[in-house]
């Protein structure tokens, strides 16, 4: 497990992380969500030794991380780089040989490994001929190729069309179930959403909300519910404690204050007319992600 | 979360492989030295701009070696004139190659040298074993003496210590080899530091090796080029001084062009520490020429002082003690045969310490400052720490 704890940092006066802390389990994906400029690089660059954190802690299983244990992750950056010159194929093994493989080792590992990401066509061309999709996967290839105990993603999706994020789920997913902690920032959020099992949300530098996707979906949502019903469904809104958010003739989408309330609203819409859909909706990750970050007041304050 | 997965990548064991079991050790800081050398040189020697770049500059060594002959025959053939006293003409007659201008006198024989009608006036000397003298203008009529076989007393009327087109040649020579080598290594270094910043591949790279493996296999790599051509230039020149007959030339030459390429290979050393350390400053390859020009200066004073002043003895000494300058200073003088032989020792001995003590600097700065991104670092805080 990965631990980052009370992690902090400034740029000049510019506080860009404050008190940041998170876990990476093994085994599960986590995403790392936020805006622009949010401290997603940042957080990420530190975990990664890159960057200096001025306070706090990033711990592998309860152990202080040090530069032999750095030397094992996976890293993609957030600005995309390899050589443009060089050929992919060859790229990738000079950095398997950096990890410490063989040449032949390396070799063998970068052509399967672009194999695998679809790749194998393009492998012996220079970088800089690549499309910008191919140069992302070429990219994941170089995070992965040393066979990395645990992976640190900096927008591993952007750029890539659908069967290219699938193929990289998979490679991702493979890693995680494995036990490696897996990391990766995205503001794809529905593509986060369909991914991750675990999730962090940060904000002006600070962590809003972190656990399981499902937890948190349990705990920032509102108690939405909807209904379909074959009568007009107009009565609801003059019903005390329900917000009704959406109506259309027979479907509404509402808000009530617990689960009782809601099933008041059932038991009176049946008295009615038959009811043809009922359940709770569970908000989307965009949906927990402008609560948390847009509708949260921020308390940031200038240090 | 795979269910979008297609059965056959799911079910495939991960390209990588399992994880822990075969994990190699990682290289230690010789090894990934060598490593990243090792792609340093292959990129290179894999442009067409660098195999068109060194052929140029061979071609160019070889061409000045030709032209320089074309030009010693010229002034051969003009100089074959000789001007002769009756009493010598008749032993330098069997002489092949030589046209005999007879002169009355001595002093007669003397006005023509001075003139310019002939090289050289061969006179009668008692004092001589050989019995004769040679008298010239400005300078010793290389191919009479040799083709007199034993050498007889020379009399300069107007003393030059050597050829003054020669050492001009052979001082520019130094200098602009040292000049195109050093900056154009030196450029290839700034750049791919540079590059590699932007392209944040240093992040990767620092993820698998330490920053000091880093900066040692660019020098490495960018230095053992650098030696390779400058080698490459002074066994051309060596090349084409046999094959053109300047064999003369060449024993004068060829200890000063050895010792070149010693310096050479000290001196590039310590520029392209400065050139690593200068370009990790900036994060845009657009910046490189801003922070660049310090160094660009170190490396081109060499070449103008030796243009301007290789006739100027105390500032050449100067010169070929001063680390920088050094590499081209000290191989002019020992051409020139102004320096003892313990001078280019103590020389390069100087040159030695000064790259151990810039390496450090080097490393130092370029640790510092190759992971800090958005505008250029200063000097000053490179050097203080992060």
């Amino acid at each position: 497990m990965l631990k980052i704890e009370g992690v902090s940092r400034s740029f000049g006066d510019r506080l860009v992380l404050d008190d940041v802390g998170f876990t990476v389990e093994r085994g599960r994906l986590t995403g790392f969500v936020g805006g622009n400029g949010a401290g997603k690089t940042t957080t990420m660059r530190i975990i990664l030794g890159v960057l200096a954190a001025d306070a706090g802690h990033v711990t592998m299983d309860g152990a202080e991380l040090g530069p032999d244990q750095r030397r094992t992750f996976g890293y993609m950056p957030e600005e995309r780089g390899l050589y443009p010159k060089m050929r992919t194929v060859e790229q990738i093994a000079y950095l398997a040989r950096l990890h410490g493989f063989d040449r032949a080792d390396a070799t063998t590992r970068a052509r399967e490994l672009l194999d695998r990401l679809g790749l194998s066509e393009r492998a012996d061309e220079p970088v800089e001929n690549l499309s910008l999709g191919n140069q992302q996967r070429a990219q994941i290839a170089a995070a992965l190729v040393h066979d990395p105990e645990v992976l640190i993603l900096d927008e591993p999706f952007s750029g890539l069309d659908p069967l290219a994020v699938d193929v990289v789920v998979g490679v991702l997913s493979e890693y995680a179930a494995r036990g490696v902690p897996v990391l990766f920032s995205s503001h794809q959020l529905d593509v986060v959403e369909r991914l991750c099992d675990d999730l962090v949300i940060i904000a002006d530098g600070q962590i809003r909300a972190a656990g399981p996707r499902e937890q948190l979906r349990d705990d920032f949502g509102r108690t939405r519910y909807e209904i379909l019903s074959t009568g007009d469904i107009g009565w609801l809104r003059d019903t005390r404690g329900v917000e009704v958010v959406d109506f259309d003739g027979g479907y509404a989408l509402f808000e009530v204050a617990d689960a009782e309330a809601a099933h008041a609203v059932l038991r009176d819409a049946l008295d009615r007319a038959p009811v043809t859909a009922f359940g709770p909706v569970r908000p989307t990750l965009a949906e927990i992600f402008r609560g948390v970050v847009v509708d949260a007041p921020a308390e940031k304050v200038t240090r | 979360m795979t269910t979008s997965l297609s059965p056959s990548l799911a079910t495939r064991p991960a390209g990588a492989g399992p994880t822990g079991s075969h994990r190699p050790t990682p290289p230690g800081m010789v090894r990934a030295s060598l490593l990243i050398a090792e792609r340093e040189i292959l990129a290179q020697v894999r442009t067409k701009s660098f195999l068109i770049s060194t052929a140029v500059l061979l071609g160019a060594v070889l061409v000045s070696i030709v032209l320089g002959a074309v030009f010693a025959d010229r002034a051969g053939s003009d100089g074959t004139d000789i001007a002769v006293v009756p009493s010598v003409s008749s032993t330098l007659e069997d002489v092949d190659g030589l046209d005999l201008v007879d002169a009355d006198d001595e002093a007669a024989a003397v006005q023509l040298v001075r003139d310019g009608d002939v090289v050289a006036a061969v006179l009668p000397d008692e004092g001589s074993p050989l019995g004769i003298r040679v008298v010239a203008l400005d300078s010793t009529p290389t191919e009479l003496v040799a083709s007199l076989a034993v050498a007889p007393e020379v009399e300069l009327l107007d003393p030059s210590d050597t050829d003054e087109g020669l050492r001009y040649l052979v001082s520019f020579g130094f200098g602009l080899v040292f000049l195109m080598s050093a900056t154009g290594f030196g450029s290839t270094i700034a750049q791919n530091t540079v590059t590699e910043k932007q392209t944040r591949i240093v992040e990767l790279l620092l993820a698998a090796a330490p920053a000091r493996a880093l900066l040692a296999g660019k020098i490495l790599g960018n230095s053992a080029l650098a030696f390779g051509q400058t080698a490459a230039i002074a066994a051309v020149s060596v090349v084409g001084l046999v094959v053109t007959g300047q064999e003369d030339l060449l024993a004068v030459l060829g200890a000063p062009l050895v010792w070149f390429v010693v310096f050479f290979v000290v001196g590039f050393v310590l520029l392209a520490s400065l050139f690593a350390a200068s370009a990790s400053l900036v994060s845009r390859v657009e910046d490189v020429g801003s922070v660049m020009s310090p160094v660009m200066m170190l490396t081109m004073i060499p070449y103008f002082m030796v243009v301007f002043f290789n006739d100027n003895l105390t500032v050449l000494k100067v010169m070929s003690y001063v680390p920088f300058s050094a590499p081209v200073g000290m191989p002019v003088r020992l051409f020139l045969g102004e320096a003892q032989w313990w001078e280019p020792l103590v020389s390069l001995g100087l040159l030695a310490v000064t790259t151990v003590a810039v390496i450090a600097l080097g490393a130092r700065i370029y640790e510092r400052s190759v992971l800090r991104m958005g505008p250029r670092v200063k000097w000053s805080e490179a050097l203080r720490g992060s």
